[in-house]
């Protein structure tokens, strides 16, 4: 349970750190280190060089610009739990961290880092994924910017090249009357979700559904939005039959095996988190749109 | 092959200069090079919590960091948590009155755990301290005597006694 060796790069800036991932061969990028350095221990990777971007302050940002909340790649789960900034404009998140392995490691870990991962139970990316969060990424000098929707490529694969940098991750909050759930199912609090359901919901003046999105982790190979769940729902009376419904709808995504539960389970799982995401959200949820 | 890297880190208040492979985590290097064997190592992937110390206050996996990302940082390890005169840190004390460890693996990352919670949350309930325990796994028994521990320790860190 020792890393195998490794060259090792601390940048002290955000150029530094774009220049080594652009011009290093078999380098991996060591965020908050929970995933990683696990994987390396184990030496399921072993790569010849480790850029180390704790040092990369300019990574650390977390603001508001423009109506829109941008978070620094290097930004802690356990500063995102406590900022009033999160907790105020992307309110679910707060509650999907907590479900996140447990503080110690809150502590170190990152969002980019659990975006790089982008493990399939990974809560952080279904927060992305409701929110259709942009995830900007640097090669050299060049920056890029890839909706959530482009993200996951294939399981635990991001839409990053080995040479390249995630930088940070822009979210657009939902209006302040909109309401939000995150809930999930696994053995032991703290454990990878077997399925993790995000919910987040806006009523118009009549208690109708004006819009809703419904993100599932854990259920397939990556993350999923359910877009025809979510249009089904506008328009309908935020009531429990209704929420029903959209559940039956959900349990028809496609939902994987693994060596403890079946797909079968997973899509019982999807069916009875749903409901509950969307009714705890639309009961959050103000009544003017 | 990777170069040896110099590194200077305070340790329970003492400062120490080495330098270090980048492969060695932090555990290794607290056990190993500076002979602190209180940090126990048992998965050594980030799942039990037995290697947890204090880096700047924080409680963190020391399997999980490299030594050498601790250039510069403040670390406590449970060899630090006594008073230099030998009394024992609150938390030591609530162990021991109420036989909060059997073997004793486990007990320097919960202790170490439970001092970055109670910090930051004084006032935390049972509930609160079951889930702050989450992530620490002890294998000789329940987690009663531990969470009756932590309780008592939470009451005499606000200074309310036993």
């Amino acid at each position: 349970m020792k890393s195998a060796s490794f060259d090792y790069h601390r940048p002290a800036t955000l150029d530094e750190a774009a220049g080594l991932a652009a011009s290093l061969e078999d380098a991996k990028i060591l965020a908050g280190g929970q995933s990683l350095v696990p994987m390396m221990n184990m030496r399921f990777v072993q790569p010849a060089h480790v850029i180390d971007i704790n040092r990369v302050d300019e990574l650390t940002r977390l603001e508001a610009a423009n109506g829109s909340i941008r978070i620094g790649a290097m930004v802690r789960q356990s500063a995102l739990m406590q900022s009033q900034l999160v907790a105020r404009e992307l309110p679910v998140m707060a509650d999907a961290l907590a479900h996140v392995g447990h503080f110690q490691t809150r502590n170190r870990g990152t969002i980019g880092g659990s975006l790089c991962h982008l493990d399939p139970a990974a809560e952080l990316a279904a927060v992305a994924a409701l929110y259709d969060a942009r995830v900007t990424v640097r090669r050299g000098a060049d920056s890029r910017v890839v909706p959530f929707a482009e993200w996951p490529l294939a399981y635990m694969t991001p839409s990053i090249a080995p040479d390249e940098i995630a930088t940070g991750i822009t979210f657009s909050p939902w209006p302040e009357k909109s309401g939000h759930a995150f809930v999930e199912f696994s053995r032991r609090h703290g454990d990878f979700a077997i399925v993790a359901v995000g919910a987040l919901v806006q009523l118009d003046r009549g208690a109708a559904v004006a819009r809703a999105a419904l993100a599932v982790a854990g259920a397939d190979q990556v993350v999923r939005r359910l877009p025809d769940v979510e249009a089904a729902l506008v328009g309908q009376k935020a009531e429990p039959e209704t929420f029903a419904e959209a559940a039956r709808l959900a349990a028809t995504m496609e939902t994987m095996d693994d060596a403890h539960v079946s797909a079968a389970y997973r899509r019982r799982l999807v069916a009875v988190l749903a409901e509950r995401a969307l009714a705890a959200a639309a009961a959050r949820a103000g009544g003017e749109a | 092959m990777s170069q040896a890297r110099r590194v200077t880190l305070t340790v329970n208040g003492r400062e120490h200069a080495a330098a270090v492979e980048p492969r060695l985590h932090l555990g290794d290097f607290l056990r190993l090079e500076l002979g602190l064997t209180g940090t126990h190592l048992g998965c050594e992937h980030g799942v039990c919590g037995a290697c947890t110390v204090l880096v700047d206050g924080r409680a963190v996996r020391s399997c999980l960091m490299l030594a050498v990302q601790a250039d510069g940082a403040r670390v406590t390890t449970i060899e630090g948590m006594a008073a230099a005169d030998g009394a024992l840190h609150p938390l030591q004390q609530a162990f021991h009155e109420h036989h909060g460890l059997q073997c004793g693996f486990c007990t320097p990352g919960m202790i170490m755990s439970l001092a970055d919670y109670l910090e930051r949350h004084p006032d935390a309930d049972e509930a609160e301290l079951r889930e702050a325990l989450s992530g620490n796994i002890c294998r000789c028994t329940g987690y009663q005597a531990i969470v009756d521990a932590g309780l008592a320790a939470a009451r005499a860190m606000r200074g309310e006694g036993g």
